[in-house]
């Protein structure tokens, strides 16, 4: 059986920068990623990132991502894509599906699950018409696979992603008819909403869609206000022309491996609902099993590197390539960096969320239990 | 030519409106601008980000620590560059000079679409909501590698406009 | 729907071979490598299968791999995700109604 001491299953930002950190302390690494490219969602952020130098900021989400995969190619890290981890047991032995054709399983020391998260659905009528979305479907259409969705779209969600996809959109050259957002704020940071105002695009907040049509493809869509109770306002409907929607409404860490294993949960619904329960370390109760990225709590793609990098240093240090020093040392650079990364008003609230985890006794159905 | 916006402001119009912009140590005083080319921030909400900082040549933008902080624009020091510009994530920054001529001013602003305009090229110039202010004239296009595909367009108006113009109206797509 | 030939960021479409796919029946023309259902969009193709109970079409939803909504008859096995498989030379693609039906294609072969 093939061996590994450290498998990372997913090779999006939080993968690979655990790989990165790891193998850089001399840990052997195999990362385990269903897709064709690595990378996860970082290759379709074509937008500068924010945060200071060392973050990497005012670089390209698709730069960074190449600097990760040159420096993985640097240090030798091994590397399965189109390949689907469909089990992993106790035993940290995983069952990999390679090339939809072999199956196999291949066994670990430590185990990184940084398996991501993956786009909400809201249910309306109309929603199943082709031409409703994701929007992060419609960012890999326009920007991996450079095909446009459609001429004029409606654009739910007024969150980073909502107005980071519309903006994307507009350089693709589709036109945006709105954004409507439910609450009556704006989500987004103001600079990306700002952006895409002053290329005309209209906002309207305290309101949602009630409903799309067409034959075999949107047509139409009709958006209607909402009461300070969240309810529709009849009468203050109206149409828009558009060919596409783009559900913009939140993310759901992908779980699946995690609950199968038979990890702690908590549940936190700003990070998006249900997620492994970790330490400081990163590692899950399940020891020798660690998790980052979007997979601990939907935030950006610059914390889940800092938190690969945490479970990175911490799997290596737990095999022996750290002393408990050294591993404390590196630790606290990252924390520094995930720290400042989790400030302002929009980080401070997740900032106090991920505090809550690790001030808890040990997950949700732990409580229960006790 | 629609009216100045006066509209609710960023966290529902989308846009920072005038008083929002002006209450940001970013947004430089109007002694200032007969100075001639000034950068004119408009970060109103605090984030982790500082690459104005480390952009600026002459030291003329402060963030500091914690990198939340807004940053604070040296008028005494801008010097109008524009390196601040394509270092700005959020492209919120943006370059004017009242003085250009006796009627006319220019501004220097971000523009990440296709087609970019062309020199020479007459355009019209929006407000913070994308509304058509004045129409303006392309003097020069900079897109060099330094500014990572963000390509820098500068316009020359009349100059009674001066505050409100912050771009232009994205350009009709080519068929090629 | 269409190609993006030019864009600031991402630069001018890179020169791609292209290959010779048939939809429902139709020549089309793709690029070598590039996902099937980015080819059918750039045909104005969006609808890629009709439900079991009551016929009614879907398309791209997630994009990556996930929903399942993108399934088509592929070289004659139904169920194929399109978003996440590439087009070859010769490929035959067709809508796919309900579960589909198994045409005779390969089970283990490799692409």
């Amino acid at each position: 059986m093939k061996k590994a001491e450290i498998i990372v299953i997913g090779g999006g930002p939080a993968g690979l920068c655990a790989a990165i950190e790891a193998a850089r302390q001399g840990a052997r690494v195999l990362v385990i990623d269903e897709n064709s490219r690595p990378g996860g969602q970082l290759f379709k952020q074509i937008h500068k990132f924010f945060g200071s130098r060392e973050h990497q900021a005012g670089v390209r989400g698709i730069d960074i991502g190449n600097r990760l995969l040159e420096e993985t190619g640097e240090l030798d890290i091994e590397v399965w894509l189109n390949s689907e981890v469909v089990g992993v047991g106790k035993e940290k032995n995983v069952w990999v599906i390679r090339d939809g054709t072999d199956s196999l399983e291949v066994k670990g020391d430590r185990i990184i699950l940084a398996t991501g998260a993956m786009e909400n659905s809201l249910i309306f009528p109309g929603w199943t018409l082709p031409g409703v979305m994701g929007a992060g479907a419609a960012q890999t259409m326009i920007n991996i696979h450079r095909v446009t969705p459609g001429e004029r779209i409606l654009m739910i969600g007024s969150g980073n992603v909502g107005v980071i996809v519309s903006y994307q959109l507009l350089q693709a050259g589709v036109e945006v008819a709105a954004i409507i957002e439910a609450a009556p704020r704006l989500g987004g940071y103001g600079v990306h909403t700002a952006k895409v105002r002053r290329a005309g695009i209209p906002f309207y907040t305290s309101h949602t869609i009630k409903r799309a049509w067409g034959r075999n493809k949107v047509e139409g869509a009709e958006i209607i206000a909402l009461d300070d109770k969240w309810q529709q306002i009849p009468g203050s409907e109206f149409t828009l022309d558009v060919d596409t929607i783009c559900v913009a409404t939140g993310l759901t860490p992908l779980a699946e491996l995690a609950w199968s294993l038979g990890c702690e949960f908590q549940f936190i619904p700003q990070l998006g609902g249900f997620f492994p329960d970790h330490n400081e370390h990163m590692e899950t109760n399940i020891p020798g099993i660690y998790t980052a990225g979007d997979l601990t709590g939907v935030e950006e793609a610059s914390t889940a590197m800092e938190e690969g990098r945490l479970a990175g240093i911490c799997a290596a240090a737990s095999l022996g390539y750290l002393t408990v020093d050294e591993r404390n040392i590196k630790c606290a650079q990252v924390w520094e960096r995930l720290n400042s990364l989790r400030s302002g008003p929009f980080g401070t609230v997740r900032r106090k969320l991920k505090e809550q985890i690790l001030q808890s006794k040990g997950g949700i159905f732990n409580d229960r239990l006790a | 030519m629609t009216a100045w916006p006066d509209h609710p402001g960023v966290k529902l119009s989308g846009a920072p409106n005038l008083d929002e912009v002006k209450k940001t140590p970013g947004y430089p005083a109007q002694k200032y601008w007969k100075k001639g080319s000034l950068a004119f921030i408009e970060c109103v909400e605090e984030i982790p980000c500082n690459p104005c900082e480390s952009s600026c040549p002459q030291g003329a933008i402060c963030v500091g620590t914690p990198i939340t902080n807004l940053p604070v624009l040296d008028a005494e020091k801008c010097i109008g560059c524009g390196k601040c510009i394509a270092a700005c994530p959020g492209l919120a920054i943006y370059i004017k000079n009242y003085t250009y001529a006796e009627n006319e001013a220019t501004v220097t602003f971000p523009y990440e679409y296709w087609p970019i305009p062309s020199r020479g090229q007459e355009v019209s110039l929006v407000d913070e909501m994308g509304d058509v202010v004045c129409q303006g004239k392309v003097l020069r296009v900079v897109n060099t590698k330094q500014n990572n595909h963000t390509p820098l367009v500068t316009c020359s108006f009349s100059k009674e406009f001066f505050e409100r113009v912050k771009s232009m109206k994205r350009l009709p797509k080519r068929n090629n | 729907m269409g190609r993006i030939d030019n864009h600031v960021i991402l630069g001018d479409a890179p020169p791609r071979r292209k290959v010779a796919i048939t939809v429902d029946g139709e020549p089309l023309e793709a690029f070598e490598g590039e996902m099937i259902a980015a080819a059918l969009w750039s045909a104005g193709k969006k609808d890629l299968r009709y439900t079991k109970k009551n016929n009614q079409p879907r398309g791209i939803y997630c994009g990556i791999g996930r929903c399942t909504d993108c399934v088509m008859i592929v070289d004659g096995i139904p169920n194929i995700r399109t978003c996440k498989t590439p087009v070859r030379e010769g490929m035959i693609i067709k809508t796919q109604k309900g579960l589909g039906e198994w045409e005779g294609g390969g089970l283990n072969e490799k692409s």
